[in-house]
């Protein structure tokens, strides 16, 4: 298992739109599990409404965690989607 | 005769008959079932049909709204796929033997009742794209197909708001307006409005709701926001006189067609078309424009997902020349960066990117993107009467590194035995302060001038074109902004340089005589207004 800290940057937290892109991003790497752990909870990134239920905002940090199929390739995707504040 | 009024969002009248915007109301009964994994099987079969149904939506919403708009939808397909929500409808179905859209209905409320007890509005909302796909799946659960409008009569639609789904699924050919009682200029059904050339009115407010009743005859006029329920003889008569004012305007800009733009006293002006692709050849032909005073090169690159090649470019801007069949065709060189961003250019993300790195300032530091446009585009010269037009001008040295580059490939075309055309005209558009300040030195070395009024507007006026919040500041009648025109139109025409304008402010007519007063030669507007701006010119009197 890989993971990395990273950290919201979008203003308005992960609402609709990033919560969509990571589960689209997650969803093509079927051999990988991916949980996201933020505000204590831990949050399967495949499923878009439990992304959206957490109600993560700005700033929030957020540790991915990557297990099986190419962890490395998926993790690097995934804090670079954040990192970039999903292109907004 | 009531009377009610909200916000127009796009001028226009219409009278007709109201019908109001019905939801259909899904009432969810309990049964038991046997078989469990059949009522799986029907519930994947909605889901698949469900999801179906959204793709269509997203390609409607697509052409129809733009892709950012759209993009609700593709997150409803995902909704559907979710596997709590699934998992919770499943489970429910086996655990209590009941029936799939009993199971929906419950992992709805359940999931709804989530969202709406958080502590963020925006979440709060999202109950509501729960409700909708969840009733869409119920809906193929029951088999009903989606509804449509039962009259062949055109109608105004009346709604306290539309959902995007529901503007896009309503048969366009039926609508005369839409009335909304709540909503935001920004809303699907006011883009919507806007695209269809229709009367909408949002905001209307509640008691108009309460007041329309389907069938009832009402009168819209966009332009003031008012909505006339059973209007009396005198309204009626008075709105459908200024319903047919508008069909003369029309139908006298039709007339306009092929005459020339001359003003009462003799002095002529070119009118040409901005375009941003291929696509739009017809609109600038139908609408009768001199030429293309600027065609956006971007669009190239924006769909690519790799740099276009020569010969694609080459292709796209020999089809563009061809098809004007020897009008002049104004090309401008890649104008990316800012608002407009490409993935494989991999351009840095700027604290300004107004202000960034953008348009000839990527060209001059990457000349082999440069090189490849200029060389399809000077190949391409050999079709018909090109002009190239270079963007984001500051300094006299980078329009000296522009011809240097120019005169290179050119060169190498001769060298190669490749034909292009002698008359290729040079121009650079004046929409930096610096550039407009410096126009009589830049007119020597140019053919022409092409002022791009809406950066020019930003950068003298220090408003950011993308910040709602300066909007307030921006007077695009700035005296600054006049005579900063004014002036690049005097050197212009001291060197022997023709100017125009391309800028969105080109089709404002209270300034077409402002304009024509400056000696401006040409001024380049959306294909839509070449006629609206013609019928100003052939008004005007300078001789007064």
């Amino acid at each position: 298992m890989l993971s990395r800290k990273v950290s919201i940057v979008n203003a308005e937290g992960m609402h609709m739109r990033p919560a969509g892109m990571i589960a689209k991003a997650v969803k093509a790497h079927p051999d990988s599990e991916v949980i996201l752990k933020a505000d204590g909870k831990d949050i399967k990134a495949k499923a878009v409404m439990q992304i959206m239920a957490a109600g993560l905002k700005k700033g929030t940090e957020v540790e991915i965690c990557v297990s099986g199929g190419d962890e490395q390739a998926v993790l690097d995707e995934l804090a670079g989607m954040f990192e970039d504040g999903f292109g907004e | 005769m009531t009377t009610f009024s909200g916000k127009g969002v796009y001028g226009a009248v219409a009278l007709g008959k109201v019908s109001v915007f019905k939801r259909r109301e899904t009432t969810v009964k309990m049964l038991h079932v046997d078989d469990p994994e059949a009522e799986k099987a029907r519930l994947a079969a909605a889901k698949a049909a469900a999801a179906a149904q959204l793709q269509e939506i997203y390609d409607k919403a697509l052409k129809e709204v733009g892709e950012a708009n759209a993009q609700i939808f593709e997150i409803h397909m995902m909704m559907i796929e979710d596997d709590d929500y699934n998992e919770s409808i499943e489970s429910i179905i086996d655990t209590q033997s009941v029936n799939a859209e009993y199971a929906v209905s419950l992992t709805a409320d359940n999931f709804a009742e989530m969202f709406a007890s958080m502590d963020d509005a925006y979440m709060q909302a999202r109950s509501a794209d729960v409700k909708d796909i969840s009733n869409r799946i119920i809906a193929c659960l029951s088999d009903e197909g989606t509804q449509t409008a039962g009259s062949d009569e055109k109608v105004i639609i009346c709604a306290d708001d539309l959902a995007p789904s529901e503007t896009v699924l309503l048969d366009k050919d039926k609508v005369l307006a839409f009335v909304t009682a709540h909503g935001s200029s920004n809303s699907h059904t006011a883009i919507l409005a806007r695209n269809m050339n229709i009367p909408a009115i949002i905001g209307a407010g509640n008691a108009f709701l309460a007041a329309v009743k389907d069938g009832v005859f009402a009168a819209v006029d966009g332009y003031t926001g008012e909505i006339f329920l059973d209007p009396d003889d005198e309204t009626r008569t008075r709105l459908e006189q200024k319903q047919k004012a508008d069909e003369e305007k029309k139908r006298l800009l039709q007339e306009l067609k092929g005459k020339e733009n001359v003003t009462l006293d003799g002095t002529k002006i070119k009118i040409f078309a901005n375009i941003g692709g291929v696509d739009h050849i017809g609109a600038v032909l139908a609408n009768d424009a001199g030429g293309i005073g600027l065609f956006r090169s971007e669009f190239l690159y924006l769909e690519s997902s790799d740099y276009p090649t020569e010969e694609q470019q080459f292709a796209a801007y020999k089809k563009v020349l061809e098809s004007m069949a020897g009008k002049k065709v104004i090309i401008r060189t890649l104008d990316i960066g800012a608002d407009k961003q490409v993935d494989y250019f991999n351009l840095a993300k700027e604290e300004n990117p107004a202000l960034g790195f953008r348009a000839i300032r990527i060209c001059l530091t990457r000349p082999e993107i440069f090189r490849t446009q200029l060389r399809a585009l000077y190949r391409a010269s050999a079709f018909g009467e090109l002009g190239i037009m270079f963007p984001m001008i500051t300094s006299v040295s980078e329009l000296e590194q522009i011809k240097q580059i120019v005169n290179e490939v050119k060169g190498e075309l001769t060298a190669e035995g490749i034909a292009f055309s002698d008359n290729v005209e040079l121009g650079i558009m004046i929409e930096t302060p610096a550039a407009a300040v410096i126009s009589d030195r830049l007119a020597p070395l140019v053919d022409f001038f092409s002022v791009g009024t809406n950066d020019l507007t930003q950068y003298t006026l220090a408003c950011d074109r993308q910040n709602a919040a300066v909007e307030q500041f921006v007077d695009t009648h700035h005296e600054a902004i006049l005579r900063l025109i004014e002036m690049s139109a005097k050197n212009a025409h001291a060197h022997g340089a023709w100017i125009g304008i391309c800028g969105e402010l080109a089709a404002d007519t209270t300034l077409t005589e402002t304009f024509l007063r400056m000696g401006i030669d040409e001024l380049s507007v959306s294909p839509s207004f070449v006629l609206k701006v013609r019928d100003a010119v052939r008004r005007t009197d300078l001789s007064r």
